[in-house]
């Protein structure tokens, strides 16, 4: 297969080299009302590693990937994305710089096919006016063939040619949860956000789905932070690991580190107070 | 076909060359890639091939080596076959999706030195056999997808090879020209390929066949089918099996016509109806996927749509045949017929892609009567053919207009067939094999000095003069009075009734034949609610009087049908009965693939087994059973034996039908 073109950065910012810092969060906290989901959570994301997120229900990881694609906003602490400070922002503009996500429930257009669906991932990408759009016609059908392009090498690497057509809504779990990820990196993120994207799946899609991750990474060169409750998985996949317990980091660092943490341990399984 | 120095095209590199010269911006191969068909012509082919056999030389191929060809199918693995033959080496293509085990003895017994994969997959599989495999040295993949980080020195890019190859070639314009003659000096009687046999018996064996062997062999089948360079077929059969070679490769570069490959395994239905093949090859069940397919679909559609499917596809069944075979049919209901064909038959044939089909074969193993009239009705000409990879696939086809669903047809041309005393099918063809490779033993006992082989089929002609299989030879059996006893025949002829699962003939060396059924839960269950049969549970119903009544008309006419046969008149079934419970596989009774271990079901109902023989009406037996979760347990039973009645033999002209 033909490996993507390398998209151009939309920010100004230089382009960051593998290994480099490419975001980075300082001393987070988030509240909802007297809820406190994050509490001065500070790490950082390096170009071109697996980072995971771990920990027990309610640690705030979900809340954490949501503060750094800007759907929520922290009342303390920073986010630097490419060395830079980020003001409040929206989540299109963070997907606009280059950080893409999936969900943890699968949020796909369940009456649209496989392909309309990864073709709406490349929106932020199309440039053509209204004009042009409604008459799909001169430049609106050249970018619509180039979008078409890109779309068809995603398909042809999650290996979902057989379901190009399919309405979503009628798919097995395993191929949404694929397809969802076909969208996400039809925006060719520079940073992919993969919230459980094994949840619920078997052993057997679960291989499939690490293959993939390890395939973007190595194909596309993206980033990727990932939640994912197997932490079998979780040690196989990633480069570093980041460890939540309410809404505090209390481990960070590689899989053997982090697995031979006492307060990892005693997060997991219990303590007695 | 001959070259333009005159000399024939006996080989499929020489092939390749006048094809690049005659049909060159013909289309050669095509495959779907990125949602579009994408096409080489045979100019194109011959420039991929150039590049690549001049790669593998450079990477120090030789004539004589063996190269093993793993993956689906896909254009670089077709021309890997005629690269590799430019250069005088043997191509060994291996069933991917095998065990590793198996894969692992094919590679090591071939001596394999290169091994051209399809992927990581296979990559993978075939690296983590170098601790076994000495003879390896280099693995090439075509998909380069996950790739990287692998051992550059071992492993190779299928374009980068190919690149190597062209840039050689353009610093030394001479290797064209060393190549072309290296091919030229190849012959016919040269060594072509290696074909595995899947090994159902033992270990696997490597069929050598000649060029010869496969190249005249496609050329027959062309010449029979009437074949031309502008068919279409789609290739997605294993590579390593012999009849894709003779369709999707050989008969492709004889004829000239292109070859389609799908995008992936799963597209298959929708590349198909995309390319609209007109030369089809499908194993039964296929063909009854299809159906099943069709059934399902219809079932949900509209009253009216079904209503109209279900009146047209019962005319097709009256009449479909015979306008297929030219036969007189009344002209109101060939009107009737062709307003079918433009409401129904047209539009499912569209659907199946089949609008265009010419010609489709099926083979392999048998395929239910109702299943192949359904196609043949809706104006498919459907056909059968026996075949096996020692023959070069062709031993006996089915000429047009001459279908049966129980035969195999006649000789296929240049093809002897002789039975020997034992009912065993014996062939003799320009297709048969030069031998087994390394193992002599095996060639002896299965080819004679004159060139015989032993197909290990047993058979015998009709009246006809076509060809039916019978069973597995080694099978077959005699009756005490001397007469044939086909126990894989007759359950087969049970096991086409729905209503019938699984059925075990008994008679070797007795008196009569008898058998031993399954009722089909699913069907008979469906039976029992339309007419108020009350059961509870599979033992009541498979011993029900009415459900008795019924399968003993099933029984009825399969005696009927084999009275019609004077080889197998004697044969019919004198005595049956329904097993109290469902042969399983976890009971040892059914092998892994769901076939019946007869011997091992005799010793266990042995008690059965004897009431049959000994006139008693019923027999009550306890047979030990293992649950799923591996415990065991017992079932009891009155199980009941009636008696038939056998039809007289018919006596000559209207019987067969």
């Amino acid at each position: 297969m033909t490996a993507f073109v390398e998209s151009r950065p939309m920010s100004a910012a230089r382009p960051i080299e593998k290994g480099e810092t490419l975001l980075s969060v300082d001393g987070v906290s988030l509240s909802f009302g007297g809820v406190r989901a994050l509490t001065n959570v500070s790490f950082d994301i390096k170009k071109g590693e697996v980072r995971a997120i771990i920990g027990p229900n309610g640690a705030g990881k979900t809340s954490m990937l949501n503060v750094i694609n800007g759907f929520y906003h922290p009342q303390q602490g920073t986010i630097a994305y490419k060395g830079q400070v980020r003001r409040r922002q929206k989540p299109y503009e963070a997907a606009s710089q280059g950080i893409g996500r999936t969900f943890q429930n699968v949020a796909l257009f369940k009456g649209m096919s496989t392909l309309d669906n990864i073709m709406a991932g490349r929106t932020l990408k199309m440039g053509v006016g209204l004009f042009w759009q409604l008459f799909r016609y001169g430049p609106a059908l050249n970018e619509e063939i180039e979008h078409r392009k890109k779309v068809e090498e995603i398909i042809d690497f999650l290996e979902i040619q057989h379901i190009r057509k399919t309405p979503v809504g009628k798919l097995p779990y395993g191929l949404k949860k694929r397809v969802e990820l076909g969208r996400a990196l039809a925006m060719e993120p520079e940073l992919l956000l993969l919230d459980e994207p094994m949840a619920g799946m078997n052993l057997e899609e679960k291989e499939d789905m690490s293959r993939f991750i390890l395939d973007v990474r190595e194909q596309f060169g993206t980033t990727i932070a990932l939640i994912e409750h197997d932490i079998g998985v979780v040690m196989d996949l990633s480069d570093r690991i980041v460890v939540l317990e309410y809404g505090r980091k209390i481990a960070d660092g590689s899989a053997e580190e982090v697995q031979n943490n006492q307060a990892v341990i005693d997060a997991y399984l219990g303590v007695a107070h | 076909m001959t070259t333009a120095m005159g000399a024939p095209a006996d080989t499929f590199p020489k092939l390749l060359l006048l094809n690049a010269v005659n049909r060159a911006s013909k289309p050669a191969v095509r495959m779907k890639d990125f949602g579009i068909w994408q096409t080489w012509t045979w100019a194109a082919v011959l420039d991929e091939i150039r590049a690549f056999a001049l790669g593998l030389e450079a990477l120090g191929l030789k004539a004589g080596d063996k190269v093993a060809i793993i993956g689906s199918n896909r254009p670089r693995l077709y021309w890997t076959f005629c690269a590799v033959q430019s250069l005088g080496a043997i191509p060994v293509p291996v069933y991917k999706d095998g065990v590793a085990d198996e894969m692992v003895y094919v590679l090591d017994h071939a001596g394999v030195t290169f091994a051209v994969v399809e992927d990581q997959e296979q990559a993978d599989k075939v690296l983590s056999m170098t601790d076994t495999l000495k003879s390896l040295r280099h693995v090439i993949y075509d998909e380069e997808r996950g790739m990287r980080g692998y051992d550059p020195a071992a492993i190779h890019a299928f374009a980068d090879l190919q690149a190597d190859g062209r840039r050689l070639l353009a610093a030394d314009p001479a290797l064209e020209t060393r190549w072309r003659e290296r091919i030229a000096a190849a012959g016919g009687a040269d060594l072509a390929v290696i074909l595995y046999t899947s090994g159902t018996t033992g270990k696997p064996k490597g069929v050598m066949l000649s060029f010869d062997n496969v190249v005249i062999s496609a050329q027959n089948g062309i010449v029979f089918d009437k074949l031309t360079e502008a068919e279409e077929i789609i290739a997605y059969l294993p590579l390593a099996w012999v009849g894709d070679h003779i369709f999707s490769y050989a008969q492709s570069y004889v004829a000239g016509f292109c070859v389609s490959c799908p995008e992936s395994p799963e597209t298959i239905v929708d590349d198909r109806r995309e390319i609209g093949p007109t030369y089809f090859f499908a194993p039964p069940r296929v063909f009854e996927g299809m159906l099943t397919m069709t059934t399902v679909r219809m079932q949900d559609a509209g009253n009216w749509k079904r209503g109209m499917f279900d009146y047209f596809i019962e005319h097709a069944r009256k009449v479909g045949e015979q306008i297929l075979d030219g036969r007189p049919v009344a002209l109101f209901d060939r009107l009737k017929y062709g307003l079918g064909e433009m409401l129904v038959y047209g539009p499912l044939k569209n659907r199946l892609g089949f609008s265009r089909l010419k010609v489709g074969y099926t083979a392999g193993e048998a395929i239910g009567p109702e299943i192949f009239r359904f196609y043949r009705s809706l104006g498919l000409n459907l056909k059968q053919l026996y075949g096996q990879t020692e023959a070069g696939v062709y031993v006996t086809l089915q000429p047009d207009g001459e279908i049966r669903s129980d035969t195999v047809g006649r000789p296929a041309p240049q093809v002897e067939i002789r039975i020997a005393e034992n009912g065993e099918v014996l062939y003799r063809s320009p297709g048969v094999f030069l031998g087994y490779y390394k193992n002599d033993n095996a060639t002896a006992e299965t080819k004679t000095a004159d060139g015989w082989v032993h197909s290990g089929d047993a058979g015998f002609f009709d009246r006809e003069g076509h060809l039916r299989i019978i069973d597995r030879a080694k099978d077959v059996g005699k009756l005490s009075d001397g007469s044939l006893f086909a126990p894989k025949y007759i359950e087969n002829k049970l096991k086409f009734y729905a209503n019938i699962k699984e059925a075990v003939a008994v008679g070797n060396e007795r008196d009569f034949c008898s058998v031993m059924l399954n009722i089909d839960l699913t069907a008979v269950a469906n039976w029992a609610e339309r007419n108020n049969v009350v059961y509870g549970s599979y033992q009541e119903l498979a011993g029900h009087p009415q459900v008795y009544d019924m399968i003993e008309k099933h029984v009825d006419q399969v005696n009927r049908d084999l009275a019609a046969e004077p080889s197998m008149c004697d044969s019919q079934i004198r005595r049956f009965l329904i097993l109290h419970k469902e042969l399983d596989a976890d009971d040892g009774e059914l092998t892994r693939t769901q076939k019946v271990r007869r011997g091992f079901i005799a010793d266990r109902y042995a008690p059965l087994v004897e009431a049959l023989y000994d006139g008693s009406a019923e027999r009550f037996v306890t047979t030990e059973v293992t649950f799923e979760d591996g415990r065991k347990g017992a079932i009891s039973a009155n199980v009941r034996i009636r008696d038939m009645k056998p039809h007289p033999p018919v006596p000559s002209a209207e019987a067969a039908e």
